[in-house]
């Protein structure tokens, strides 16, 4: 193997992105822009379903590992991927075509540096889940910001500088800390790289704090409560592609740290802090199910399910379970998928009616019956129904929790009650009902495109919903593997105690 | 004699000075042609630099005169920037009528005061650069003397400098009084015993020094003589002295007062955690560009200084590393400021910049890189730059300085996408005048594209700097 298929992944969204850039187009159209942003996502989607295909799944090693010099003497560009990697990259090079041929109905203004801004931010992500040095990793992480902050801030609603702002420090202020600890770690074991580092291990007497700046940036970036309010902003200004993006993808790779990084390195602090996150995650699914249920903004509802989406998805994380951590994986994935959905589907009522308050709505099954079917489909998948993605990834989270502490699983469960309560009611107040508003009958059933995003989003949601072992497959070795050493030095660290 | 060929670079510039002078006084209008041949003279004095810079390390003059790594270095980027200030800035003297002749020789007269202090290793050579800078300084903040906000200026800089000067003699006397000697060596080899005069000698040179670099709480002539002064002016004071003044920082700290360490480092700390603070809280309130750009000066000698506090070589690296991007970054800012021009007027004012983005794509990026990087976010120059300072600064645990520096990049950070958010979020202005003169847009081509393509080979810089170790 010594083509370098990842770091082709990693920039050929950016060659594309400086094709546009230097292509002229017809103004006001940018339809060859269009094709050229689109082209090469899927290219991209290709070349990482190929990488797929000839992926070693029963390796617990990283794989097509490339390592260049590149800091002189002391930091390598080093990136490969393992089982857990490979489905976040897929997911990435998935959902970034569905975003640019949604962004016809979203974008009036400016196409050309929207589909740049996609195109460079499909780069960083894909840099996120690749990279195996922390200083790679870190380069990639944040800056990830500034094409989501333009995105935000320029494409945005009404209060998009408030919300491109908060997004943007909040992350920062985050991820410093992160910067801190890689430095630290640097000068502890003499080495960023993460293969490496799982070898030689980190003291004890450091992880702790290690840990903690770690986790200020992925709480802030998962978002767990507290510091979960910049992500209601975010997502209720961003133009749908944004928030697409924002949900699907960028909230992800703060779940991945967790896996990679927290248990990776820190396994002892990572035990010690088991029961903060604990409670942070019970907190975020109770809490923020709660406020979502009081929401009369559609995409701030399924901005609050997302905060507590993913407070399953930390709370799995922790259990230190095989079944909880690639429950959690999965339930990433699923998120993935079905908010993206679900804030493609809130685009396509916006894009007609122009509001997205839900009293506005109503009845819009006998005016849109295929946008109810599909609607439904993603209600259901996020009230985690069986037979959809949803379902698997919770069960296997409170499968894992039961295992380790019952009180918090049983609380845990409580969260998925109240997951269907607001997801179904939302559903009942938009779909069902009488039409009140009479402007809605003017409304159009979806349109080509829209039927194809959204089936696109459909087809995987039910597929793996039922069959999961693809996935699943592709996980558990490094799942496994993950677990081993935590475990091992776990278990080492105590005898050293003694 | 045999000296004299190491000191080529500082003859030529200096009898460039005399014949350009001469030649001023006995033609009329020869403003631009001086200002050309000053430029050449300087393309000639990197050459010359460059040269002499395969030298490990030469004492000149009984001692009082040094070349080593730190100076070549030095002194390369410094005619390096110095040149494109000269490129960026020509169009400009033309157009505020500021083309005289006595601009670019006060410009290459500093230059010479700089690249003095740069090689000086004794405290008399040292301070005769600095006044030779100062001199030349002072003159050419209030240089559009027609100009209130300039003359101001001009007469702010002149007090607080001459009483920061004041400061620094009194400090250098007090050294030479203590350790009998004013060679930098000397008064190493002769202060192994702690007294308090030494003490108070390094105090006051610290304070002149800090004043030179406009470091908190030396700093409030910063953001005055930033705005008041020509743009033109401006660029040159946020560039060039703070090279100098910054090499002459590291010298005193690592060559005379080397095994004081413990007596500075407290100091030092002290100065770079109020500049970084100080620098970022104050810009937020800023309307106006240039001072704007001062403050954010002021914190970003903090950064660097944040280096020079860790006592390793590594630190002191990452402290010229920093400079270095530094001082592109700003050529990068001012090349955007010069562009802001319509009907003959120049526009720098934040609110002037709202909408750019919708008429000027490429300015508007360019602006978005440079900002980018000077709030230090990954990919671009200025987060290395940053990086490399943290690194250094963790290296000697001192964990406080990297927290409350990394703090302050967030705090910094708003006022930098705030400029962002009126270029790329707000309605739009009146359109700029896009046609430029050669110079300025090959300077914003190259600082631009060196910014953004820095992560590709980033050891380039650091593989050189390297070199340079004081310990």
């Amino acid at each position: 193997m010594n083509f370098p298929i990842l770091s082709s992944l990693i920039l050929l969204p950016t060659i594309g992105a400086l094709f546009i850039l230097f292509t002229k187009s017809s103004s006001g159209k940018y339809q060859s822009s269009k094709y050229v942003a689109l082209f090469i996502s899927l290219a991209n989607f290709l070349l990482s379903l190929y990488l797929w295909y000839v992926f070693d799944k029963n390796s617990i090693d990283f794989q097509f590992v490339e390592n260049r010099e590149w800091l002189s003497g002391f930091i390598n560009y080093k990136v490969g991927i393992d089982g857990i990697s490979i489905l976040f990259v897929i997911l990435t090079t998935f959902i970034t075509p569905i975003c640019i041929i949604s962004v016809n109905a979203t974008i009036k203004n400016r196409l050309k540096d929207f589909l740049i801004a996609i195109l460079i931010m499909e780069t960083f992500m894909i840099g996120v889940f690749c990279s195996l040095d922390l200083v790679v990793f870190y380069l990639f992480f944040e800056a990830g910001l500034i094409p989501m902050f333009l995105i935000i801030g320029i494409w945005g609603g009404e209060r998009r500088v408030y919300s491109a702002f908060k997004f943007f420090l909040y992350t920062l202020l985050g991820s410093v800390l992160m910067l801190v600890a890689i430095i630290s770690i640097y000068w502890i074991t003499g080495t960023t790289d993460v293969e490496k580092l799982y070898e030689l291990g980190i003291k004890a007497e450091y992880q702790n704090l290690l840990w903690l700046a770690f986790f200020s940036s992925f709480a802030v970036k998962t978002p767990m409560w507290p510091v979960h309010t910049w992500l209601p902003d975010a997502h209720v200004e961003a133009p749908t592609v944004g928030s697409v993006l924002l949900a699907s993808i960028l909230l992800k790779m703060a779940g991945y740290g967790f896996i990679r990084f927290s248990i990776g390195l820190f396994p002892i602090a990572s035990e010690y802090f088991t029961m903060l996150v604990y409670i942070l995650s019970l907190i975020a699914i109770i809490y923020t199910s709660l406020v979502a249920l009081m929401q009369e903004d559609m995409k701030k509802l399924i901005a609050y399910s997302s905060v507590a989406h993913m407070g399953f998805v930390t709370l799995g994380i922790f259990t230190m379970t095989q079944q909880g951590i690639e429950g959690s994986i999965f339930q990433m994935i699923s998120h993935g998928l079905i908010s993206a959905a679900l804030f493609l589907s809130v685009g396509v009522v916006y894009e007609r009616h122009h509001t997205r308050l839900i009293n506005k709505y109503g009845g819009l099954v006998s005016i849109m019956p295929r946008y109810a079917i599909v609607f439904m489909v993603f209600t259901l998948g996020a009230l985690g129904l069986p037979g959809t993605t949803g379902f698997i990834g919770e069960f296997l989270i409170l499968m894992g929790a039961f295992e380790k502490n019952i009180l918090v699983a049983m609380i845990a469960s409580l969260g998925v009650i109240l997951g269907a309560a607001y997801m179904l009611w939302l559903f009942k107040r938009v779909v069902f009902g009488k039409i009140n508003n009479q402007e809605l009958k003017s409304m159009k059933d979806l349109k080509t495109f829209e039927i194809i995003t959204l089936s696109a989003l459909v087809i995987p949601i039910l597929f793996f919903g039922f069959y999961p072992e693809p996935l699943m497959n592709s996980i558990e070795s490094s799942v496994e593997n993950t677990l081993t050493m935590y475990n091992f030095d776990l278990i080492n660290s105590l005898a050293s105690k003694d | 004699m045999e000296n004299f060929q190491y000191i080529l670079p500082e003859i030529f510039i200096s009898v460039s000075i005399m014949l350009f002078l001469l030649f001023g006084v006995f033609k009329k209008n020869s403003a631009s042609l001086i200002y050309n041949l000053s430029n050449i003279s300087l393309v000639i004095l990197l050459a010359l630099i460059i040269n002499l810079s395969s030298l490990e390390k030469i004492f000149l003059f009984n001692n009082s005169y040094l070349l080593d790594n730190l100076s070549n270095y030095m002194k390369i980027i410094l005619v390096g920037s110095g040149i494109f200030v000269m490129l960026t800035g020509s169009k400009y003297i033309q157009v505020i009528n500021l083309n005289k002749i006595e601009y670019p020789i006060l410009i290459l007269s500093s230059i010479l005061g700089m690249m003095i202090m740069i090689s000086s290793n004794d405290l008399i050579v040292f301070y005769m650069g600095l006044e030779l800078q100062s001199l030349a300084l002072y003159v050419l903040a209030s240089f559009n003397r027609d100009n209130l906000l300039s003359t101001e200026s001009g007469l702010k800089y002149f007090v607080l400098s001459a009483l920061s000067s004041g400061l620094l003699l009194y400090g250098c006397s007090l050294t030479y009084g203590f350790s009998e000697s004013t060679n930098f060596d000397q008064i190493l080899i002769n202060s192994t015993e702690f007294n308090y005069g030494t003490t108070f000698g390094i105090v006051f040179i610290l304070v002149g020094l800090a004043f030179k670099i406009s470091a908190v709480p030396f700093h409030m002539w910063a953001p005055d003589v930033y705005q008041g002064s020509p743009t033109s002016v401006t660029l040159f004071f946020a560039i060039l002295p703070k090279i100098a003044a910054l090499s002459v920082f590291i010298k005193f700290l690592y060559t005379p007062f080397a095994s004081m360490n413990d007596q500075w480092q407290t100091i030092i700390v002290f100065i770079s955690i109020a500049s970084m603070i100080f620098g970022a809280v104050a810009a937020i309130g800023q309307k106006n560009l240039k001072r704007l750009i001062a403050y954010s000066s002021i914190s970003h000698m903090g950064y660097s200084l944040a280096g020079l506090a860790t006592v390793s070589n590594q630190g002191i690296q990452s402290s010229i590393t920093y400079i270095s991007i530094y001082l592109v970054m700003n050529l990068a800012f001012f090349s955007c400021l010069f562009m802001l021009k319509r009907n003959d007027k120049y526009y720098e004012n934040i609110e002037d910049l709202s909408g750019l983005s919708k008429k000027h794509p490429i300015l508007s990026f360019s602006l978005l890189i440079v900002l980018f990087s000077l709030a230090g976010i990954p990919p671009l120059a200025g987060f290395f730059a940053k990086f490399y300072v943290f690194l250094a600064v963790i290296e000697q645990s001192m964990y406080f300085l990297a927290i409350v520096g990394l703090l302050a990049t967030v705090v910094a950070a708003f006022y930098y996408l705030r400029i962002i958010k009126i270029i790329y979020f707000d309605p739009e202005k009146e359109e700029f005048e896009t046609s430029h003169n050669l110079g300025l847009k090959i300077t914003l081509a190259i600082s631009t594209i060196f910014i953004l393509a820095y992560f590709i080979y980033p050891s380039g810089i650091t593989e050189i700097v390297s070199k340079i170790n004081m310990i």
